[in-house]
């Protein structure tokens, strides 16, 4: 395995964290605490061969979402996050 | 050139079939990563150790490379539920890079390149239990699996092994690394299963 096949785009994220909250997160919008970068959470880079998954700002390679799910619990770390926007359904 | 050690010879005693708690066999080589494989020329590598009191250890890697080595066939076991056994490895023991070292901390913080960080009590990197390892399977270890040089704690879960391994610092506190701050067992012997907190 190379390197380049040990991560993909932040669309590895709907999966896992749909499992979550309920909510389309790779449309989500993040902004990166140490770059400043903006962008949809589908263009993140996401390392999830790994014990967790762990997904990278594209620009600066900071750890924007750290998520570790184990037997009936999960661990989810936004710390590189300064926000993340959600889409939100519209009430009918 | 020696091997070691007692721990893993009884471990070989074993049945091979033997494995921890949850754990299947693989005969490949799974690479997991928490981020991009760093790119280390080794003219920049470093290795450096810091104890407590801020006394300070740091080889270039002609200085690493200039000690002496050990050869160690051990099993690997993965928190991701895939054990290999019989791996070989040659690396310098934690007990050569520590030798003289005066210090009373009980902990280690290992950080690599790229940012990893993994912690573990420091009677676990002693007597024989750990080397930073640079060749694997009679290869120099390639850097997908961690080169030039990664940590090698094999009686831990491999999160412990850092790959990229550069610093290594003894503290008097504990301080959860990179995973065992987000929901992994701060210690992780396989044989207990101790893969989340509170297992």
């Amino acid at each position: 395995m190379t390197s380049s096949n040990l991560s993909g785009d932040g669309n590895a994220l709907a999966g896992p964290l749909h499992d979550l909250f309920r909510v389309e997160v790779t449309t989500a919008i993040g902004r990166c605490t140490n770059c400043g970068r903006e962008g949809p959470m589908a263009e993140a880079r996401v390392f999830d061969h790994a014990p967790g998954v762990v997904a990278r700002c594209p620009e600066c390679g900071q750890v924007l979402l750290r998520l570790v799910q184990g037997p009936g619990r999960a661990w989810l770390d936004l710390r590189g996050l300064a926000y993340l926007q959600l889409p939100v359904p519209e009430q009918a | 050139m020696s091997t070691v050690s007692r721990g893993f010879r009884g471990r070989r005693e074993r049945p091979s079939v033997e494995l921890p708690p949850g754990q299947y066999l693989v005969e490949d080589f799974p690479v997991l990563s928490a981020g991009p494989t760093p790119s280390i020329e080794l003219a920049d590598w470093e290795l450096v150790i810091t104890s407590e009191t801020d006394e300070q250890r740091r080889w270039d890697w002609d200085g690493f490379r200039a000690l002496p080595t050990e050869t160690v066939t051990v099993d690997l076991h993965c928190v991701t539920h895939w054990s290999k056994l019989q791996t070989g490895w040659e690396g310098v023991s934690l007990d050569t890079l520590l030798e003289g070292l005066e210090t009373s901390a009980g902990f280690a913080l290992v950080t690599s390149y790229g940012g990893y960080t993994t912690n573990l009590p420091l009677e676990d990197l002693t007597d024989h239990k750990a080397w930073i390892a640079f060749r694997y399977d009679g290869e120099e270890l390639e850097p997908e699996h961690g080169g030039p040089a990664r940590l090698l704690v094999p009686h831990l879960y491999l999160w412990k092994s850092a790959k990229w391994v550069r610093w290594i610092q003894l503290l008097d506190t504990d301080e959860p690394g990179f995973w065992e701050s987000l929901g992994y067992h701060n210690y992780g012997d396989p044989w207990q299963e101790q893969r989340f907190w509170g297992d």
